[in-house]
């Protein structure tokens, strides 16, 4: 699969070289890549790996070590939908499941599309409204899964 | 007080993703619309702690609390009890459909709490460092720097017994001192903002709701110390708590409260933030510090503790939020107040996330030594759907399942390590019969395998072993020899393990063994999982007596495993059933169960 190649945009330069004296910068950096593009792009990968002479190992080694850094664009519509214990005692594996089917993709995919994704995540700290998934940052909570299709209009309609 | 009234609107995660921000909007609306603007002001407070019953407003001075709150209530509030000093009835919490419970006070959800670490969440807006300030914000610091030496501050501590709020509970003051006592230099002191226990959210809820009192207790801790650095490691996921958190390092440097030269005293501190990337394992100090200094986050083997070296191989000092949260009000109050509350060996509150199968999720804050059932039932308000309570869980995937015998044990460090579980950091998960104590283990097995950094032995091949064996047994092909084998992995894992990780990541397993054999034993000889929850030992039966022959459900079976002539009973051929449960909702005439 041949990668679209990302260009370093000026602000994440300006970023890097503010970084780039402080001790321990690698994940504050990687923290800036992913917000600018969605996801650790390898060309980018490879630019900070020169601009802040870390061997691209070191940045691949911690880049794969932390849960929330990805290697992959995610879809226009990423749904997060949350394993948490009280999610999980709730039904949040049965939300996935209606999810997965539905859009027919599995775990860390993206539809053909390139429309939707969907993550397990761990706890995103509103358990009171267990069982819930998180679509962009916006929150649809005590979910059934009747209110997957939903959910999945919803964001479809908007393209 | 320039106002007359005040209204509290929650701006905690839970009551955002439920439309706190447009409820504000709307009174900003009305309140104009109604001339009350110059009288009344509006609050977007942090965590009021019942989220199950939000987005939440409260009304100041009458304390009136309103519950499940939506935009277009808001009219009627401004109209009704703003205008005319009415409360409206039918937002107020009622949990029996009998007397209206109008105030906070009178709710029972808060009638046994007392609130320490969460005393300004809820009441002050966490963007305004004037609001922290008048509620003794910023006092502590100032009765340290003027009044007290480093020691007295180490002494206080030492003397309220006050203990790591992050699961261990090892001294606060010890730690202090360990590293107070280092050569003079580079210390740094940290906050362990690093909240990644599923089910738990006490730390979000602090800094979102008070973030100054994490800055104020830092800037305590870095004088006694002697550290002039000090770094909130937050995970990346707590947008708003960064938020807050970067608001609040602003404003307090803009009143002299942070940098340079500290009122005037003579001593500089400093707060930067690091961003967590998920990784559950960072929870542990050493591999805390390894990822501030951004590599992966893999622990070290203590001695050295990071009290003698640390961060770039310096003295530092970990304290976890809620911790550091009970600091400005020891220092303040003094020693003697909070060494007052609490048990004989665990001095002041508990902040708790109680979730799972029971009534009221939220935040709570108890005194250490309230017991469970007091937890559970009065504040918990019960288990939901009418079920019956059959465990609670504290520590997350480091901690232990405890029965129904256990419910009455006061809380403290002790008790709960005696009945094979652990304080942890706040995570409380309630369960119900219809939860399965194998399934659940296997849940918390998952997490950690998943989440070990696979350093040590033990914890990388040990999880493994012990998640393949749960997998083997809610499978329906369990034997007695995986009892035994899992016994002594879980004991080497204990025993062997590098960190707190894997020292406890069996405890899960230990204590569903210890206290839910029967129910093992069920899956394993019976095939038989009693709250159905693991689908491969589930059967499908047609009762001939209620088939009518239809032939609805042969014809809805994904695998074709039902078989039968029209109007004769049909056969579900249990090799090929795959447990979707198709034909249980299919069949008309209810004759299609499982169990």
């Amino acid at each position: 699969m041949s990668e679209k190649l990302e260009t370093m945009t000026p602000e994440l330069k300006a970023f890097v070289e503010e970084w780039k004296s402080k001790p321990g910068n690698l994940i504050m950096v990687l923290h800036r890549v992913q917000q600018t593009y969605g996801y650790i792009p390898r060309n980018i990968a490879i630019e900070i790996s020169t601009m802040l002479d870390v061997p691209l190992a070191k940045i691949y080694g911690v880049v794969t070590f932390y849960n929330f850094f990805r290697l992959q664009k995610s879809g226009k519509y990423n749904v997060q939908v949350c394993l948490g214990t009280a999610c999980y005692l709730r039904g949040g594996d049965d939300i996935i499941k209606e999810f997965e089917r539905r859009l027919g993709v599995g775990l860390n995919a993206t539809t053909e599309d390139g429309l939707f994704s969907v993550e397990a995540v761990r706890c995103l700290g509103c358990c009171g409204l267990a069982p819930v998934a998180v679509v962009n940052g916006e929150v649809h909570g005590k979910l059934e899964t009747k209110d997957v299709e939903g959910i999945i209009e919803q964001y479809r309609k908007l393209g | 007080m320039a106002y007359e009234s005040y209204v509290l609107v929650c701006g905690g995660t839970a009551c955002c993703s439920g439309g706190a921000d447009k409820i504000i909007e709307a009174f900003a609306n009305e309140l104009e619309a109604a001339g009350l603007k110059e009288k009344v002001q509006v609050v977007a407070t942090g965590c009021l702690g019942f989220c199950e019953q939000g987005p939440i407003v409260k009304i100041l001075p009458q304390g009136t609390f309103y519950v499940q709150v939506k935009a277009e209530d808001v009219k009627e509030i401004v109209a009704e009890h703003l205008v005319k000093g009415r409360v409206v009835q039918r937002l107020c919490y009622d949990p029996e459909q009998a007397k209206k419970l109008v105030a906070e006070a009178n709710i029972p959800f808060y009638q046994k709490q007392y609130r320490i670490v969460l005393r300004n969440c809820g009441v002050i807006d966490p963007e305004k460092i004037e609001d922290y300030i008048a509620r003794d914000g910023y006092k502590a610091i100032e009765k340290v720097l003027f009044e007290m030496t480093p020691e007295q501050v180490v002494d206080e501590m030492l003397k309220s017994g006050l203990r790591g709020r992050g699961g261990a509970g090892f001294p606060t003051g010890m730690k202090w001192k360990f590293a107070q006592q280092q050569p003079k230099g580079q210390k740094y002191m940290v906050c362990n903002a690093d909240e990644g226990d599923p089910g738990a959210y006490m730390d979000r809820s602090t800094l979102e709701g008070d973030p100054h009192s994490i800055l104020e207790a830092m800037t305590i801790a870095g004088y006694a110390i002697g550290a002039s650095k000090g770094f909130i490691y937050i995970r990346a996921e707590y947008p708003l708590a960064i938020h807050r958190l970067e608001v609040a390092i602003a404003q307090a440097h803009e009143l002299g409260l942070l940098g340079d030269d500290i009122l005037g005293s003579g001593f500089s501190f400093d707060i930067e933030l690091r961003f967590g990337a998920g990784a559950f394992v960072c929870g542990e100090e050493t591999a805390l510090l390894q990822s501030i200094e951004g590599n992966r986050g893999m622990p070290k083997p203590r001695p050295p503790f990071p009290a003698v070296k640390g961060l770039w191989g310096r003295p530092t000092v970990i304290n976890n939020v809620e911790t550091l949260a009970n600091i400005p009000v020891i220092i303040n109050k003094g020693a003697d107040w909070f060494s007052k509350i609490g048990t004989a060996t665990t001095k002041g509150t508990k902040v708790f996330a109680l979730t799972g199968k029971v009534n009221n999720s939220g935040l709570i804050e108890v005194p250490m030594g309230t017991t469970l059932r007091e937890i559970i039932f009065d504040i918990g308000g019960g288990i939901r759907g009418g079920h019956k309570f059959k465990a609670a869980q504290t520590g997350g995937p480091s901690g232990g399942i405890i029965p129904e015998q256990f419910l009455d044990t006061p809380i403290d460090y002790e008790s709960l390590a005696k009945i094979g579980s652990i304080m942890g950091s706040g995570g409380l998960i309630v369960m119900d019969e219809t939860d399965c104590v194998v399934d659940i283990a296997k849940f918390y097995l998952d997490f950690t395998v998943d989440e070990s950094c696979g350093k040590c032995a033990p914890c990388r091949i040990g999880g493994r072993k012990l998640l393949n064996y749960l997998k083997k047994i809610t499978d329906g092909r369990g034997t007695e020899q995986d009892i035994k084998d899992m016994e002594a992995i879980c004991d080497a894992m204990n025993k062997a393990s590098l960190c707190g990780l894997g020292q406890t990541a069996s405890n899960p397993v230990k204590s569903t063994l210890r206290y839910f054999m029967d129910e093992y034993m069920e899956h394993i000889h019976d095939k038989k999982c009693r709250s159905g929850k693991c689908s491969k030992l589930i059967q499908y039966k047609i009762d001939p007596a209620k088939c009518k022959g239809c032939t609805m459900c042969a014809r809805k079976c994904p695998a074709g495993a039902i078989s039968g002539t029209v109007k004769n009973p049909h056969v579900i051929d249990q090799t090929k059933c795959i447990k979707c449960g198709a034909c249980e909702s299919t069949c008309k005439f209810g004759a299609i169960s499982h169990g």
